[in-house]
């Protein structure tokens, strides 16, 4: 009954959707005034609908109903109770059906708080939302039902990929998920806006927030897969050059771009086509993050399942959507007015040398992922882009887009002077040049990115903090406190990058138990090798007794996991997180001699990587309550 | 500057950028992309030297030899032709390695015809395993 209710409710929600398409429309027609108020009630109910349908998912999931095909192919009730519930949407399925969801709490929430806009624009925005949710219910509807019965039920479920039985799955495809949906909602707002011919400050501070909203969770959802990969994978490296890493990256490019130039338009009314053109990029990355993802045109541990058909149909909405964005901008932006001019020395020039700069980079990203699956397709020739390619024409564009942002924002709006500017860069820039003299002779040997990398880390990193000198610290906006710490965070992760690829230190050796062996400043000593026992798997699990020098010794236990349900081995990296970085031990196989393969990593400074991602989110955190707080006062001052 | 003459030139801006980053991109394509062969590949066209590329196929039945160090093998990886290529690995084999199953390795070909792989691709289970080997897999007819 549960299962059918949830189905009742999808095409309920979805019935709702397409009225708020038609509604909407028809309200903008002139002498149809009255229809827009209901628009919002439409998309209230459809939110809720579309929430009650997924939350009965969840029970379904809880409750291990295994005469739902969906749950019989992916759970299993010797699960633990977490995984159960996130295990919801570890499948094909259930993923959409949460990506629509957080679709229709997104529409929701626009048409209960926003109170800015034009009603006008607000209504046109609503419609186009709907046009979103209605690809993505068509798609759950016809081609991925959630709620599928299977009869006879099986006696037990196929279980979900060990892989995947890790707290990270509770929280990453969701907080992915709410940066894609974001992004798709500030892009209603763009059409909305173009529909109307709306575009200015106004709507821009309407957008605003959202674009922060995805960007935050775009910046976590990132920071958590790397690390998940990291720790989860067992190959000791944090970021793979995977497409479906890059389907991630690409909107995150695409949506700092955007927060950027949004910031322009709403400040200083400037960039506005841009903007918009912006809008619609990020869009289309989070269109095209979604395809690659879920088409199961990639083989990876995201892609769940290979179906043709479902590839047809989400490749046939990306041309939908992208098209008709690209084709609406194209007859609309003639309408949009010239916004302010400013000189190229100024904090609009940084900040379209910033856009120019990441647009690039989303260009080097976008070609070198899709260049495989296009070259498989005209040829049928097999290859693959990996790291070498993309550090080589990403990089230098990264290095000089960290220079632009220590100088970006110690430049005055509208016009400065370089030689100004100069002055004000004296101290990073004397900073830089002494890191750059220090780490030559420390470590003389290193390579040319990870030097330019450490430099640029610290002298950023002193630049970003100098807009807070001199200043009354308790007077600052939060928002610019946000944008401080952000920019830092960027330079303490740069700075983790460039340390983990130069000072790395790797051993790979087959030890016999009872042998020691010296990894970085570390002595790892294989005290033995036990079988032990989890929930739903078994293991072989390595003892180390480690020891730093004279300092007290600790243990870590790494294993090699075998699963199962479904049947499957894995390797549980064990990690010793310490100040200065990170010792990572694997255990590999058992060799003819009774030697045990032990693969161990000390990782200097490798935890600023995920560091400085936490420190700019936690920026773009302080930006949207700092933005939020100002508009409220401001919106109380106009009242009053 | 006129406003009129600054949206030009930022939209030139923008294509000049992105254009730039496009032929970059190309050109870096060229000598980046990691080419994948089969075992019969290798035969027919030659060993691609000096350039890091992925091969694929079977591992041989009783061919792979584990070195004195514990930590480096020798296998053979072959296709359903008679082509087979000598590939060394030197680190801990995916937990899904085994003699007569799918194997996609990344490496260089050295100049004796040696293939020595930096990297052995994770292959979890049937629904995981890179598509090139599901790709042989399917040519040599074991994949169900």
């Amino acid at each position: 009954m549960m299962a059918e209710t949830g189905f009742v409710a999808l095409w309920m929600a979805a019935s709702l959707s397409l009225l708020q398409l038609f509604l909407g429309a028809s309200a903008l027609r002139p002498g149809n005034e009255a229809l827009l108020r209901p628009v919002r009630a439409v998309a209230v109910a459809q939110g809720a609908l579309i929430s009650l349908s997924f939350l009965l998912l969840i029970q379904l999931f809880l409750a291990t109903d295994l005469s739902v095909k969906l749950v019989a192919a992916n759970s299993h009730s010797a699960k633990p109770w977490l995984y159960k519930f996130a295990g919801t949407w570890g499948n094909h399925e259930g993923s959409m059906l949460l990506w629509v969801t957080i679709l229709g709490l997104a529409g929701a929430a626009v048409a209960r708080f926003e109170r800015r806009l034009p009603e006008r624009t607000l209504v046109a925005t609503l419609a186009a939302q709907a046009m979103i949710g209605l690809g993505f219910y068509a798609f759950l509807l016809f081609a991925s039902n959630p709620f599928e019965r299977l009869d006879p039920a099986p006696l037990e479920g196929n279980g979900l990929n060990p892989l995947l039985q890790d707290p990270g799955l509770a929280f990453h495809p969701p907080t992915l998920y709410l940066g894609y949906v974001g992004i798709s909602v500030a892009f209603s707002f763009a059409v909305g806006a173009l529909v109307t011919r709306d575009v200015g400050p106004a709507f821009a501070r309407a957008m605003r927030p959202w674009v922060l909203v995805a960007w935050i969770f775009l910046t976590l959802g990132i920071t958590a897969g790397s690390y998940w990969a990291y720790y989860e994978l067992g190959w000791g490296g944090w970021w793979f050059w995977d497409p479906v890493e890059n389907a991630s990256l690409m909107p995150w490019l695409a949506a700092t771009a955007l927060l950027h130039s949004v910031t322009v338009l709403a400040t200083r009314d400037g960039l506005r086509a841009w903007t918009m053109m912006l809008a619609v990029v990020a869009f289309s990355m989070s269109m095209v993050g979604t395809f690659l993802v879920r088409s199961g045109i990639l083989t990876s541990v995201h892609s769940f399942a290979v179906d043709p058909a479902r590839g047809f149909f989400i490749l046939v909405l990306l041309g939908l959507y992208i098209g008709g964005a690209l084709t609406l901008f194209g007859l609309r932006v003639g309408t949009v007015r010239e916004g302010t001019a400013f000189d190229p020395v100024s904090r609009e020039g940084a900040l379209v040398a910033n856009n120019l700069l990441i647009s690039a980079i989303l260009g080097i990203v976008l070609v070198g992922t899709l260049y495989p699956l296009l070259v498989e397709a005209l040829s049928g020739e097999k290859l693959s882009v990996g790291l070498p390619y993309f550090n080589k024409a990403a990089g230098p564009l990264a290095l000089l887009l960290v220079a632009i942002m220590g100088a970006g924002p110690l430049l005055k709006w509208r016009r400065d002077r370089l030689r100004d500017l100069l002055r004000r860069v004296r101290v990073p820039a004397a900073l830089t040049i002494a890191a750059l003299v220090a780490i030559l002779m420390l470590a003389p040997g290193i390579g040319v990115f990870p030097l330019l990398g450490l430099v640029l880390a610290i002298g950023a990193a002193a630049a970003s903090v100098a807009p807070l000198w001199k200043r009354n610290l308790r007077r600052t906006p939060l928002f610019t406190w946000g944008m401080v710490i952000a920019h830092l965070g960027i330079a303490v992760s740069l700075a983790g990058m460039a340390a983990e690829s130069f000072f790395t230190k790797e051993t790979l050796v087959a030890a016999k138990v009872g042998e020691t062996v010296a990894v970085g400043p570390y002595d790892v000593h294989l005290m033995g090798v036990e079988p032990v026992a989890g929930p739903n798997w078994t293991a072989i699990e390595a003892r180390l007794s480690v020891r730093r020098g004279e300092g007290q010794s600790f243990i870590l236990a790494p294993q090699a996991r075998i699963f199962s349900s479904p049947p499957t081995e894995t390797s549980e990296a064990a990690i010793a997180t310490r100040l200065d970085g990170q010792l990572y031990t694997v255990l590999g196989r058992e060799d003819s001699e009774g030697r045990w393969q032990l693969r161990l990593w000390w990782k200097p400074m490798v935890t600023l990587i995920w560091l400085g991602g936490a420190l700019v989110a936690l920026g773009g955190l302080f930006a949207l309550i700092g933005r939020v707080r100002r508009e409220r006062r401001a919106a109380r001052e106009r009242e009053a | 500057m006129k406003a009129k003459h600054q949206r030009l030139t930022l939209l030139l801006l923008a294509v000049v950028a992105v254009l730039g980053a496009v032929l970059l991109a190309m050109s870096s394509l060229k000598d980046q992309a990691a080419y994948f062969y089969a075992p019969a590949d290798v035969t027919r066209k030659g060993a691609p030297q000096a350039r890091t590329i992925r091969i694929g196929g079977m591992v041989e039945e009783r061919s792979v030899r584990h070195a004195g160090d514990g930590v480096t093998m020798d296998f053979l990886v072959g296709d359903e032709t008679d082509a087979v290529i000598r590939v060394r690995f030197k680190g801990i084999v995916p937990d899904l390695f085994k003699e007569g199953s799918g194997v996609v390795a990344q490496g260089r070909f050295q100049p004796d015809g040696l293939f020595v792989a930096d990297e052995i691709l994770a292959k979890h289970d049937e629904s995981y395993m890179p598509p090139e080997a599901a790709g042989e897999r399917h040519k040599t007819g074991s994949l169900k």
